[in-house]
């Protein structure tokens, strides 16, 4: 034994005498975990989310939460002598006075946008593989749940400097809390302390940003991981895959070395935006006074979509006994979004009411193989799409020459007609490419290559696929859509049977898939 | 099920294929050492971010293609720090992809369902539990139990008291009273109408006494916009064309929709546009609107001149400014 | 001799000799048309004002009554030009607004027609304008504050421009001469309204310029400036290089060694 094993050797006996770790560390370091790309956008997210606590902490040291009345005296010259709350001129001494100041905050900013868009392009992998089915339908609630503090939490973020970019946000918000019945002033006098702006809103802010979120933010992600981990990760189909293993490498070294260099090629990757692009210049916005507004507001993009809602919003407002009712507020801001996101979070549980399915999956679905889960999946990103462009139709216009009335009008019939089209055409191109794989098994890969026959027939020569890939293409289940029967033996008309007739039909539409190949098929060829 | 439609079999997990690096000792050499320069550039990268840090005044630029002319202080920090990190992500991986062993293991999953004699021993474990409890044969435990309870998840609710005032009709007034002089935004500086041309706007404020400071609280709902058309212009009812002075109206500045300062006027159409929303007015129709999601009109403020010829308010809004609420009546 | 002639025509048929050919074709043809058709501008006196308003109405019969009138009564698709002052012809001409090119939505600065001293021609000097030293007077901080308060609702917070009704926009402010913006504030040319000298005072107007033009050069603090147009911009490049670079690096990542 060496020396460096003897002392490692008594440190490890030190603590497993003390803990018995010795036996769940030796079943974790040799955890294995499948290796695919996609597997690692949720570890994007969970990157950002460490870089925005480092950065973010660094930041608190020199913040001060406060809307104080300062004036400025730092060394940015256009502000100098400008009034000015604590917080913005905090903001500024962070961005010029201290030195990797201006490099965090850019650094903390820039890892928020990334942190939401690996959110959501890791929520569409598991989407569109259908990851979120038994037993990881909890999963996926928390992970909704992670989506929408993200949002709150990054909205809150950038409206701590008080800048004028920022507070025309807090006071859109502020309108909305405003906008509900019966209880919008008081929550909005509670929340403001008062009349809108007040001084209480940014102290108050902070404490949610730094301690309130954060918190849950960790608890969350702790039984999200802990979740993948116990239940093990999903992988995808392969040949030696099934549904009762997995196929990967061990956590101790492969899974450590690659997961744990992933995370400095995040942080590394925000750096570099961080240093080389700039994000949110408060210094050119100036501070936030309900008097002055930018050509051009936009919240960052993860609420774009929920901006470009409210814009194309028709102008509906109720007067009922003397009350507002503002439903030009109400649909876009809480009503359409809360319909989406609770849809969103209860889908697994649809699908399993639509198809009937109660059993575990661990196999992934490849996305043309559940066609009407793909099509609808494309569909709700055709409609968060057209928001989001409408959030931003000021800018478009200016860039490209367009007029915003246009633009608007354009967005308000899209947001109708465009979804329900791109649903009907992906649902084609999944059936499409599953005749194209039907295709691939039978008759083989169309090599290109033309052979004349004795006979003077030309012919394309088809290669057969490898068996691997014939695997794939046809290992996945197509199970019959649900027969509910609306009346039982004796004829008598069951209860639930308009609720049975709908889950039918919906499960005979999401069952619509080609057959795939059989061995039976092949066989039927072979004898041609 | 479809059983007797034979599906095409799973032809097992491939043969494994090695690496150059498995076999090939050079080529492990070679790996070797392309990941400890991966790890050297990290290195270098630190170095620069440190050297940066010290050395770098923060107050030079230097010109780069595309950054334009940049702060050199803040983009070597942070390239150093991007370099430092990036690199040893990038040695970590390649170290694991040319050099870690990459056969695949195979390991089997078990069912999550518990065996049923455990079941069994948890249903009655919580079953003799509640029974000891008592809860279901107590209920007058459970009733107050219930109520202690329910009364002390109240108490934060209460003790949250004092976050806010309540509303009341503060919230419906501005500052604007009558006589309150119009002044400008900034400045401070009293308007009479000759100081407007046609086609001119203002932004503007209500006096306030010497040595006395404006809180934003109140700048939020006293902001005011003037705007001078030829009185020919108008399109208003008796009422609201004596709100307005020589061709001079005024309107409230805070969007009625939700809160932005709307001051964005085209002088040829006679329009405001609020660029939060796209709300647009017409100046000429009292600020009716034209396009976009707001639904009421901004607020007009009476004016006149006083008897110095300075434009001041003939009454307080005769509604509230800014965004609907629950309590605003038609 | 022959070896010499030899060299050269060995490069005549490189595949790059086309493009570079072009290239400088294009190049000596541009230069040679700014150099001759630059002209200098020569100080002009009082005693040539009498010839030079004969210039001017040369000019204004010329390049601008077709559409505003003999006698500036101006026509269907042109205001009267009766009274607008010198600072509006000034700044409409000298900005190439005026002579209209493209009668869209919305008239665009671009080059102008006509040269300094024929801007000159069909309007008298500014009344007052020789008082005004630009980019020296004025409080930068209270020019920020102005501009902020008069003009960042339609020019954007850093002078990008920004869009209005119908197709219109607020054009950028950004290289733009002192002069022409204060007479854009005074006149109100197309859709921007009048900002009156009582309402902004003639310094606090140049105040305004000051700080436009520090923001015109004030160097990238924190980077790549994006556009200087918000959020947007900064999404976009989240999803296109933030995270085409880190799924790149995955993809690698999770790639079979060779």
């Amino acid at each position: 034994m060496t020396a460096r094993e003897r002392i490692a050797g008594s440190v490890a006996n030190y603590v497993d005498e003390r803990t018995g770790a010795a036996k769940w560390m030796k079943k974790n370091l040799t955890k294995v975990f499948p290796d695919h790309w996609s597997f690692l956008l949720g570890e994007i997210a969970l990157y950002s989310f460490v870089i925005l606590l480092l950065s973010g902490t660094y930041l608190t040291f020199w913040f001060d939460p406060s809307q104080r009345e300062v004036i400025y005296d730092g060394s940015y010259a256009p502000l100098q002598g400008i009034e000015m709350s604590a917080a913005y001129a905090s903001a500024l001494d962070i961005s010029f006075e201290v030195r990797g100041g201006l490099l965090m905050r850019q650094i903390h900013h820039w890892s928020a946008l990334i942190f939401m868009a690996a959110i959501v392009v890791h929520l569409m992998r598991v989407y569109f593989t259908g990851a979120f089915r038994k037993p990881r339908e909890f999963n996926w609630i928390i992970g909704v749940g992670l989506l929408t503090l993200g949002i709150v939490e990054g909205f809150l973020g950038y409206s701590l400097p008080d800048d004028l970019l920022s507070g025309t946000g807090i006071r859109i918000a502020e309108a909305i809390i405003q906008a509900l019945p019966v209880v919008g002033s008081y929550l909005s006098f509670f929340a403001f302390g008062g009349a809108f702006p007040g001084e209480a809103f940014i102290p108050r802010i902070y404490t949610v940003h730094v301690l309130l979120l954060p918190g849950a933010f960790l608890a969350l992600i702790t039984v999200h991981l802990m979740l993948v981990w116990y239940q093990k990760h999903t992988q995808y189909p392969g040949p030696g895959r099934t549904e009762k293993n997995v196929v990967g490498y061990p956590l101790l070294p492969v899974y450590m070395a690659k997961a744990g260099g992933f995370f400095f090629i995040v942080f590394g990757v925000t750096a570099f935006l961080g240093a080389v692009a700039s994000i949110n210049p408060i210094w050119l916005y100036g501070p936030y006074t309900p008097a002055q507004v930018s050509a051009g507001s936009q919240p960052d993009w993860y609420m774009g979509w929920l901006d470009g809602l409210v814009r194309m919003a028709p102008p509906l407002e109720s007067y009922i006994f003397g009350y507002t009712i503002s439903w030009n507020i109400l649909i876009p801001g809480l009503i359409v979004p809360g319909i989406l996101f609770t849809g969103m979070a209860l889908y697994p549980f649809i699908e399993s009411w639509i198809t009937g399915d109660k059993r575990e999956h661990h196999l992934l679905d490849r996305p043309r193989n559940a066609p009407n889960r793909t099509a609808l999946g494309v569909m709700s990103l055709t409609f968060m799409l057209v928001a989001l462009i409408n959030g931003g139709n000021d800018i478009i216009a200016v860039t490209f020459d367009l007029s915003i009335n246009q633009i608007m009008w354009f967005s308000r019939i899209a947001i109708f007609v465009l979804p329900p089209i791109a649903f009907v055409i992906t649902k084609r191109l999944c059936l499409s490419l599953q005749r194209a794989d039907r295709e691939l098994v039978l008759h083989g890969r169309e090599t290109g290559r033309l052979v004349m026959m004795p006979h003077g027939e030309f012919v394309e020569v088809h290669e057969p696929i490898s068996p691997e890939k014939a695997w794939i293409l046809t290992q996945h289940e197509q199970m019959p859509a649900l027969a509910l029967e609306e009346h039982d033996a004796s004829g008598v008309r069951r209860p639930k049977a308009l609720k049975n007739k709908l889950r039918a039909r919906m499960s005979k539409a999401h069952a619509v898939s080609i057959p795939k190949a059989t061995a039976e098929d092949l066989k039927q060829i072979e004898n041609h | 099920m479809s059983n007797e439609i034979e599906a095409i079999k799973d032809p097992g997990l491939p043969a494994h294929v090695h690496r150059r690096a498995d076999t090939d000792p050079k080529a492990a050499k070679k790996a070797e050492r392309q990941v400890a320069i991966l790890f050297l550039l990290s290195a270098a990268g630190t170095v620069l971010l440190i050297a940066s840090y010290l050395f770098i005044p923060q107050d030079v630029f230097i010109f780069f293609p595309i950054l334009g002319s940049t702060n050199a202080h803040q983009l070597f920090l942070g390239l150093g720090m991007a370099a430092s990190l990036f690199f040893i992500g990038m040695g970590a991986i390649h170290w694991a992809k040319t050099l870690m062993p990459d056969e695949e293991v195979i390991i089997q999953r078990h069912e999550f369902r518990s065996p049923d004699e455990d079941r069994a021993e948890f249903v009655k474990a919580a079953k003799d539990g509640a029974e000891a409890a008592g809860l279901g044969r107590r209920s007058l435990i459970r009733r107050t139990l219930g109520l202690s309870l329910g009364l002390a998840g109240l108490s934060p609710l209460i003790l949250l008291g004092d976050l806010g005032p309540l509303p009341d009709e503060e919230q419906k007034m501005t500052s604007w009273k009558k006589g309150t002089r119009l002044v400008t935004d900034p400045g401070d500086r009293p308007i009479r109408p000759e100081d407007l041309e046609v086609g001119a706007v203002a932004q503007t404020l209500p006096a306030i006494a010497a040595g006395e400071h404006r809180k934003l609280s109140d700048i939020a709902k006293d902001a005011v916009l003037l705007i001078r058309l030829r009185p020919e212009e108008f399109n208003l009812d008796a009422e609201r064309l004596s709100w307005t002075h020589e061709g001079i109206i005024a309107f409230s500045k805070i969007c009625s929709h939700m809160g932005c300062a709307v001051a964005l006027y085209e002088q040829q159409t006679k329009h405001l546009l609020c660029p939060c929303h796209q709300s647009t007015f017409d100046v000429t129709r009292a600020a009716k609107v034209i396009f976009g999601p707001s639904a009421r009109p901004l607020p007009q403020l009476a004016i006149t001149v006083d008897s110095e010829g300075y434009l001041v308010a003939q009454n307080p809004f005769n509604e509230p400014v800014g965004p609907s609420f629950w309590g605003r009546s038609a | 001799m022959e070896n010499n002639l030899k060299r050269l025509s060995r490069f005549r048929r490189h595949r790059a000799v086309a493009p570079l050919l072009l290239v400088l074709a294009l190049l000596s043809i541009g230069t040679t048309f700014s150099v001759a058709g630059a002209a200098t501008s020569t100080p002009i006196t009082a005693a040539e004002r009498s010839a030079l308003i004969e210039e001017g109405k040369e000019i204004f019969l010329k390049g601008c009554s077709s559409c505003h009138g003999l006698n500036l009564e101006g026509s269907a698709i042109a205001p009267a030009l009766l009274g607008v002052g010198a600072a509006s012809v000034d700044f409409q001409v000298a900005t190439g607004r005026m002579p209209v090119a493209d009668m869209s939505q919305q008239i665009a600065r671009k080059d102008p027609v006509y040269d300094e001293r024929e801007v000159e021609a069909p309007g008298p000097e500014i009344p007052g304008e020789e008082h005004l030293n630009y980019e020296r007077d004025g409080s930068l901080a209270e020019g920020g504050e102005l501009f902020r308060t008069n003009c960042a609702m339609c020019h954007n917070f850093a002078g990008q421009g920004g869009a209005l009704t119908r197709g219109k926009y607020a054009p950028t402010v950004m290289g733009v001469t002192s002069r022409h913006i204060y007479e854009a504030m005074v006149t109100g040319p197309q859709s921007m309204p009048v900002f009156s000298d009582k309402t902004i005072t003639p310094e606090e107007k140049l105040s305004i310029i000051k700080w436009i033009k520090a923001a015109e050069v004030e160097p990238q603090l924190g980077g790549a400036a994006l556009g200087r147009v918000g959020p947007v911009t900064e999404g976009l490049l989240v999803w296109t290089l933030g995270l085409g670079l880190l799924i790149g690096v995955a993809v690698w990542l999770a790639m079979k060694a060779r």
